[in-house]
């Protein structure tokens, strides 16, 4: 941790904040967004397109709430989760990434992981909002979460703490990103430290989520929590690469000495983290080969059933070992080759995200029984309504990052 | 044991001839039960059954933890698929048309000698340690305190899904009338609470399939069926530790 830590007053804090927003911070935000008024015109173009990404995803998802998910979407009995969950554990997983890998920089004080950190944390608040926003068409009555959450918890439910903790951790965020803007670094620390703590407890019980469900045999154990937390820093250093590289591009500047060794660290920890996945893929595939029954065959359903192409084409080969490769052979400076292999690393993820949450629910619950019903592997197909929704996520997210290069112009951030 | 060497010897030889056929037959019953070669191998002996059937192990027999503890047993073998059980709960508890709350599943064996066909009630196993339970973040489904039923508060629900994909046994459905998950509570609110003593399904049933009842009463029939040995009793997807209290048997 940078210097020591001195608990500060609330008072402290109180007139700090009032100080930050006197008149030369709302000034030079006013600019800001008088810059963002004058945008070039291809940034636009960009933002005109994400905008109706938005607003036509908006209008299938409210269809769907109108309708009626059971009309609208492919989501079965048997499988109740779709691509909607596995969208939105891809959002969170991303967004944990995002805060664990920033913090690197400005909470532990490793000064190579500083100029990422604003634009990692506007990020992460940016991808957990676009999370839940998937996840708000995905549940039946949302705002019943709210309420019951609060009145009715059950403490031994992963899906309460979840909950409970990603609230949590959204409002750390997001006001860290708040201190990180006015320059209030040690307070953002304190905020960072809180967020990743918060972060870090709620994505291992998103995995705890499907890793105590023991009627599920693909999931149950340990190791979902666990790989939870480690895919989620190679989605995060993924996203920092390709949104850095797109910030840059969007702003129509260099990167700076600083910022340039900042991507080559963080090119180099993803290079690392794909190997540990790579490592953690193989041994779950290969422990999960001589398994109980069911567990032999969702493997076989991933590996040469009907998620084959999913796996050896988008997992393995689009997200693993070919960013991988080029990683390597960028050598960590090239940033536009690392810039495809972090598009090729979210891509690969995504599907990743998709096989993980199906996969564990294509064996039918009496399989074993050997009745007719559970002989074979049950399918899911997204819907259109469905897509629409992932469509509208992703949407968000662009729109929100777009909209924060330019207001925030480029999360300039000086080295302290 | 108290047996000396001169017991033994003045003992008269166990010869085949001195033992009646009802005796082997007996025995072999015992033996067969014992080994759990029932069904393709599926039963599990009895030395286990000990623990894994009976609902409550430490409580076996003496007391369970619930009264009255709702059970039910499935005479398997007696299951014609008429499906009266699956319509009576249609009409008792208004069940949709895209949902059940029972079902009966289908097993071919073409290569069986005799019949090929069987069939397998399932329903909600209201289990004495419930995975959806557990996971339900709002406590929208529970274990009643007092009967042990696993019940739906359905106003509770946020329809997160959870408990459908925690449920071992498919039990579970959303209801868009309900706007809630919904499934078997026995018949709590529909029978049960008005003095009716079986459920929907055990009463429309023709053949005697579903035997109902108190498993905490000595006297109950499915206590009588569930403590004895001469039968193989088992319960569906026994590694999963839920403790179910739906038994099932042949005979």
């Amino acid at each position: 941790m940078p210097n020591e830590p001195k608990a500060p007053k609330v008072s402290e804090i109180a007139k700090d904040l009032a100080k930050s927003f006197d008149s030369s911070v709302v000034a030079s935000w006013y600019s800001n967004i008088v810059g963002f008024l004058s945008g070039s015109r291809s940034f636009y173009v960009l933002l005109a397109i994400t905008g109706l990404i938005v607003f036509v995803s908006s209008m299938a998802a409210l269809n769907a709430i109108n309708t009626g998910y059971r009309h609208t979407y492919n989501v079965t009995r048997e499988i109740p989760w779709g691509i909607l969950i596995s969208t939105y554990v891809f959002f969170v997983v991303t967004s944990t990434g995002l805060c664990i890998v920033s913090s690197i920089g400005h909470v532990f004080g490793l000064k190579d992981f500083m100029p990422i950190a604003k634009r990692s944390v506007f990020l992460s608040v940016v991808t957990i909002f676009g999370g839940f926003i998937v996840l708000f068409f995905d549940v039946e009555n949302p705002f019943r979460m709210a309420l019951y959450n609060v009145i009715s918890p059950n403490l031994t439910s992963n899906i309460w703490w979840m909950g409970t903790l990603y609230g949590a951790y959204m409002f750390f965020m997001a006001v860290e990103f708040v201190f990180l803007l006015i320059e209030k670094h040690k307070l953002a620390m304190y905020a960072g430290l809180s967020g990743l703590l918060s972060g870090i407890a709620a994505h291992s019980n998103l995995g705890a989520i499907f890793g105590m469900l023991h009627a599920r045999e693909y999931w149950y154990g340990p190791y979902m929590p666990i790989y939870f937390i480690l895919s989620a820093m190679a989605s995060g250093c993924a996203a920092i690469i390709f949104f850095t590289w797109l910030g840059y591009k969007v702003n129509n500047e260099r990167m700076d000495k600083p910022m340039e060794r900042a991507m080559e660290v963080v090119g180099k920890l993803s290079t690392l983290l794909l190997a540990v996945l790579m490592f953690f893929t193989t041994w779950k595939i290969i422990t999960g080969l001589v398994a109980s029954p069911g567990k032999v065959e969702a493997i076989k359903a991933l590996l040469t059933g009907p998620y084959a192409l999913n796996f050896w084409l988008f997992e393995v080969l689009i997200g693993m070992a070919g960013p991988f490769v080029l990683l390597l052979y960028s050598r960590w400076k090239n940033l536009g080759m690392m810039f495809t292999a972090s598009l090729l690393m979210i891509t690969g993820i995504f599907v990743m995200r998709y096989d993980l949450v199906v996969i564990g629910q294509v064996v039918p619950s009496y399989h074993d029984l050997g009745v007719k019903e559970s002989l074979h592997l049950l399918p899911y197909i997204p819907s259109f309504h469905e897509i629409m929704v992932v469509a509208g996520g992703f949407g968000v997210v662009a729109t929100a990052f777009l909209i924060g290069e330019k207001i925030f112009s480029g999360h300039k951030s000086e080295i302290h | 044991m108290n047996m000396n060497k001169t017991d033994l010897e003045t003992l008269k030889k166990d010869d085949i001839k001195t033992v009646s056929p009802i005796e082997r037959r007996e025995f072999l019953k015992i033996g067969l039960a014992i080994s759990g070669i029932f069904a393709g191998g599926t039963i599990l002996s009895v030395v286990s059954n000990m623990n894994k059937v009976f609902a409550s192990p430490e409580e076996f027999s003496e007391k369970y933890p619930y009264k009255p503890h709702y059970s039910m047993v499935i005479r398997q073998d007696r299951c014609i698929d008429c499906e009266l059980c699956m319509e009576a709960c249609v009409i008792t508890n208004n069940v949709p048309d895209y949902g059940y709350r029972t079902m009966i599943l289908e097993k071919e064996v073409p290569d069986a000698i005799g019949q090929k066909k069987e069939f397998i009630p399932v329903l909600c196993n209201h289990c004495n340690n419930p995975p959806c339970v557990r996971a339900c973040p709002t406590r929208a489904t529970y274990k009643d305190k007092k009967n042990g039923i696993v019940m739906m508060e359905y106003g509770k629900c946020i329809g997160c899904k959870t408990c459908v994909v925690a449920c071992p046994y498919n039990a579970r459905y959303f209801n868009e009338e309900k706007h809630s998950i919904d499934k078997c509570n026995f018949c709590f609110d529909t029978r049960l609470s008005k003095g009716e003593k079986l459920t929907a399904c055990a009463a429309a049933c023709p053949a005697g399939v579903r035997i109902f009842g108190e498993l905490s009463d000595v006297n109950s029939e499915v206590y009588k069926l569930i403590h004895q040995i001469a039968k193989p009793v088992w319960v569906l997807r026994p590694e999963i530790g839920a403790k179910p209290n739906i038994f099932y048997m042949k005979g």
